[in-house]
């Protein structure tokens, strides 16, 4: 048995490790092939700033409704209400905490968006459990019924929350040390954008090390892939399911918190209205993988940035012309999972 | 063959072979309910009589809603029941065909054959539309396909929005409808059975007939051969695809013919309130109405559509008014007087659409039928 | 007498409107190589799965080691010590062999002497260790599967016919690799349709028709005998490769 490895065909059959560049290399490039267009370098930074928040806030949004499509072949399109939610959540802690937000205090502000967050996240964390037992359990295997009873699951939850914290649009001020902007020469960056991409930032590679490092993370790597063989080696999945059911509520509770300071504006549909792009980011992406989740996030955030600059009216369409360009490159979306 | 079997699952009605008059109007789809054909010929009924049969403009404004709607929810029955793909750009089509009527009526002056060229370009821009998502979508995965309808229904709201110089923007478009529609149009010089026989009723009468018209054709082609291809597609798509059935072909068909019936649904709206805007056809919480009366209705079976249409649109107008007479009785109670406050009805349409889809996937013709023949 | 660590008795598997399994009876000893030969079709894949929780028995009962784990699920067949590798190898290509190696041992990482043990029987995988399981051949992905299997000690080894589709030098190394592993003392139950790797390999035989048990017996029983050969494989098995 010596021989196997001078197997001939394995020598000659072994490509090394293809890391896909190109669409990772689309960012940069099309950062860059903007600027001109743009004209001036401090309002392209503005912009590219602007992108790169409003992309990561997305990313979080997308990202829990895209791995739970790729381990479940599950396809939440009640996933907003877990952002409008998460966005709702923040006020059981402004309310009574209302004078930590006034406070010119930074660390003060960041202690509240923190406790927000984990409001959020614990809030959305556990509908999302019950939302996962209660609507799309008994839907399982059929893409029909999934997205009509998430469907239903999003009219009952935003009803929900009218009845609950009223139908009119509820303010939220930014907590005060956050509002206004860096200026750095003459290139103006917002603070919370700033902010905004350090969450996200941190959201990610915190997701990567997961999925890389850890037991759990080679699971749902290979649940995305075999969810039954995984079974057969003697895991739970329904546990790994639910687990990464509540995770990405959780994450789309604390992409709504980020959304709604930024809009600085509660409404229950506001879940809703940003699905659109949350859909078109995870189509762009490959259904299922969070990589392509980031990029696409980032992407349509900059190409809907400079286009809402450079031609105000093109900016929604934008992220159309995006997505059919991408899906005729690459029908499957940019980085697709390999399975199914 | 799985394509002959009716979509619940029963079998078709094989007790009378001889084909009548009603056999061929409703191409051999009878209800095959004692109770459903009742509540079917009792809307028929007081849809054709509304406006003998109750004064005031409410009720025949609720009448013509409902054959709107009847056509809309038929139209996207075919995709969602029959063809068992979930769109979100069905308000899109019924958009068009609102605009398309709208902007020909206000730019070219209030004739018929502004009514005619709106309509045609309407249903031109549906088809192209609809053939566009479907090739992009369909090759793919069916849930590509509704999640790109989602996108593109809000890419083009978003656009009607903002192109206001044609569209009226969020103000939407006011027209004068041809002379013969208007009301101080007299067809009689004598009221008929005590109503002024005016150009609304005249509207009224058009609306119904076309709208039973598309009904009937809606049905016959859920009925030919090429609807038996959409649900052998629907049930099974590797066997169709395996049995030489080109299915995205079929199902891009599919999304036209909806998409067309959806415009001219949106035509007959607009001509009905004399405006079009985003609110009365392009808004995302109409395709969520539309969604509820399909599947409450009951999916595959059409005459959901007119079931679903009929309750939804009455439960619109009037249910609130219940509602709110219960919220008031309840409100020495904390939570309760909030949750069946009027506004809130929707809360329970949407408990109930969940309970249909998990319990009743038929809705309430698949309820009725199967009330009626007890073997399952 | 041995004393069969899995029992199968009148199996019945209904796969949607299918029935596949008509009654399947037969006992596994501990220690032992069964094979499990039949032609396309007959049943084996099912049986495996069965076993294995993937598809529910009808009816009948599947015990293990005097357990009955007939309407136990997956997870916990496999906690029990049963080991599946299927046909179409089910390796996560996305994962590194290494990764896929760690996924398999659910109680820790693998000690290294079984580690060396492992390595030395599929000496490619070493090589290979750190790259996506995706990028190995057909062999090395069936040797990744095997491996998987035996990463940790189980007392049942079920394989779906490890040979196919694998050049001749590899069928000779599988072979070799299961010799070694019936040495080692392992209980395998293989699902083969070369009866060249089977004939080299079983101990005991069992050959199924038509989702039942039509033969079984001593492997060297069917070898000695060309006219049972034909007549329960027919022209349907590779007579030699």
């Amino acid at each position: 048995m010596s021989d196997l490895a001078a197997d001939p065909s394995a020598v000659a059959e072994l490509p090394r490790t293809k890391t896909d560049w190109l669409p990772l290399a689309i960012v940069p490039a099309l950062a860059l092939a903007a600027l001109p267009f743009v004209g001036e370098p401090s309002s392209w930074v503005t912009l590219t700033v602007a992108g790169l928040a409003m992309g990561m806030m997305i990313f979080l949004m997308a990202s829990g409704l895209t791995l739970v499509f790729g381990l479940m072949d599950i396809i939440n399109f009640g996933h907003g209400v877990f952002i409008s939610l998460g966005a709702y959540a923040t006020l059981l802690v402004l309310g009574p905490l209302a004078g930590w937000a006034q406070a010119e205090s930074v660390w003060l502000n960041l202690a509240l968006l923190m406790l927000c967050i984990l409001a959020a996240m614990a809030v959305t964390g556990i509908v999302g459990a019950v939302f996962e037992r209660v609507i799309v359990r008994p839907v399982y295997g059929s893409h029909l019924k999934q997205i009509l009873v998430t469907m239903g699951g999003l009219i009952v939850a935003e009803q929900a929350i009218h009845a609950i914290w009223g139908a009119s649009p509820i303010p939220i001020p930014l907590p005060e040390t956050l509002r206004g902007a860096f200026i750095l020469g003459d290139v103006v960056m917002e603070r919370y954008r700033v902010f905004a991409v350090a969450v996200g930032l941190a959201v990610f590679v915190a997701m990567q090390l997961i999925l890389n490092r850890t037991r759990i993370g080679l699971l749902i790597r290979a649940g995305v892939e075999n969810p039954e063989m995984v079974e057969a080696l003697g895991y739970r999945i329904r546990r790994l399911f639910v687990s990464v059911f509540v995770a990405g509520s959780a994450l789309a509770g604390l992409g709504g918190v980020m959304w709604g300071f930024y809009r600085q504006t509660l409404t229950a549909g506001m879940g809703m209205e940003v699905m659109v792009l949350v859909f078109i980011v995870i189509i762009i992406g490959g259904l299922g993988s969070v990589g392509g989740c980031f990029v696409g996030s980032i992407l349509v955030a900059l190409v809907a940035n400079y286009v809402g600059f450079l031609a105000p009216k093109l900016a929604l369409i934008s992220n159309i012309l995006v997505m059919a360009l991408v899906l005729i490159w690459r029908p499957q979306g940019l980085f697709p999972v390999a399975r199914r | 063959m799985t394509a002959t079997s009716a979509p619940t699952g029963l079998p078709f009605d094989e007790t009378t072979p001889r084909k009548g008059a009603l056999q061929t109007i409703l191409s051999s789809d009878l209800p095959r309910s004692k109770v459903l054909s009742f509540i079917l010929l009792a809307i028929l009924l007081v849809l054709a009589a509304t406006p003998f049969l109750f004064s005031g403009s409410q009720p025949i404004s609720t009448a013509a809603k409902i054959c709107v709607f009847i056509v809309l929810v038929a139209s996207y029955d075919l995709l969602l029941g029959y063809s068992g793909i979930v769109s979100f750009a069905h308000t899109m089509f019924f958009g068009i065909g609102g605009y398309g009527v709208a902007i020909a009526l206000e730019r070219l002056g209030a004739t018929w054959t502004s009514v005619g060229l709106g309509l045609a370009a309407a249903l031109g821009s549906s088809a192209v539309l609809a053939v566009a998502i479907g090739l992009l979508s369909l090759r793919v995965r069916a849930i590509f396909f509704s999640m790109i309808t989602l996108a593109v229904a809000s890419a083009v709201a978003v656009l009607a929005s903002q192109l206001s110089d044609i569209t009226g923007g969020e103000d939407g478009l006011s027209f004068q409808l041809p002379h013969a529609l208007r009301p101080a149009f007299r067809l009689l010089s004598e009221p008929f059975l005590g109503t002024v026989v005016n150009g609304r009723i005249l509207a009224y009468y058009l609306l119904f007939f076309v709208a039973l018209g598309t009904f009937l054709l809606l049905l016959r082609i859920v009925n030919s051969p090429f609807g038996r291809v959409l649900q052998a597609i629907r049930e099974n798509e590797f066997r169709a695809e395996a049995l030489g059935y080109r299915v995205v072909a079929y199902r891009t068909v599919a999304s036209v013919i909806s998409a067309l019936a959806a415009t001219v649904a949106g035509a007959l709206m607009a001509l009905w309130l004399r405006y079009n805007g985003p609110d009365t056809t392009l808004s995302f919480s109409i395709m969520i109405d539309i969604l509820l009366m399909v599947v409450i209705g009951g999916m595959g079976t059409m005459y959901g559509a007119v079931i679903g249409a009929t309750l939804f649109v009455l439960a619109q107008s009037y249910l609130q008014v219940l509602m709110e007479a219960g919220s008031t009785a309840l409100s020495g109670i904390p939570v309760l007087p909030n949750l069946i406050h009027p506004d809130r009805w929707l809360l329970w349409l949407g408990a109930l659409f969940i309970v249909s889809v998990y319990a009743f996937p038929g809705g309430i013709v698949g309820r009725l039928r199967q009330g009626r023949s007890s073997q399952a | 007498m041995r004393e069969p660590l899995l029992q199968l008795e009148a199996v019945q598997t209904h796969i949607g409107p299918y029935h596949i399994l008509h009654g399947v009876d037969f006992a596994v000893p501990a220690g032992s190589l069964t094979m499990l030969l039949g032609r396309n079709g007959a049943g084996k894949t099912t049986t495996l799965r069965t076993i294995m929780g993937l598809w529910q028995a009808s009816s009948g009962c599947i015990r293990f080691d005097g357990r009955d784990i007939t309407a136990t699920a997956t997870p916990d067949i496999a906690r029990a010590g049963i080991a599946y590798v299927p046909e179409s190898m089910a390796i996560f290509t996305d994962l590194t062999v290494r990764e896929n190696i760690v996924l398999a041992a659910r109680s820790g990482p693998v000690d290294s002497a079984r580690l060396d043990w492992m390595l030395g029987l599929f000496p490619a995988l070493k090589r290979f260790w750190n790259l996506p399981a995706g990028n190995l051949s057909g062999g090395q992905k069936q040797m990744l599967a095997i491996a998987r299997a035996i990463a940790e000690p189980r007392r049942l080894l079920l394989v779906d016919e490890p040979t196919k589709g694998l050049a001749p030098v590899m069928v000779r190394s599988m072979i070799e690799a299961f010799k070694a592993l019936k040495a080692a003392g392992e209980t395998i139950l293989l699902v083969e349709q070369n009866f060249y790797a089977a004939s080299a390999l079983g101990d005991d035989v069992l050959v199924m028709d038509d989702g039942r048990i039509v033969h079984s017996g001593a492997m060297s029983d069917l070898v000695a005998d060309p006219n049972l050969q034909q007549r329960l494989l027919g022209l349907s098995l590779d007579a030699h490769q």
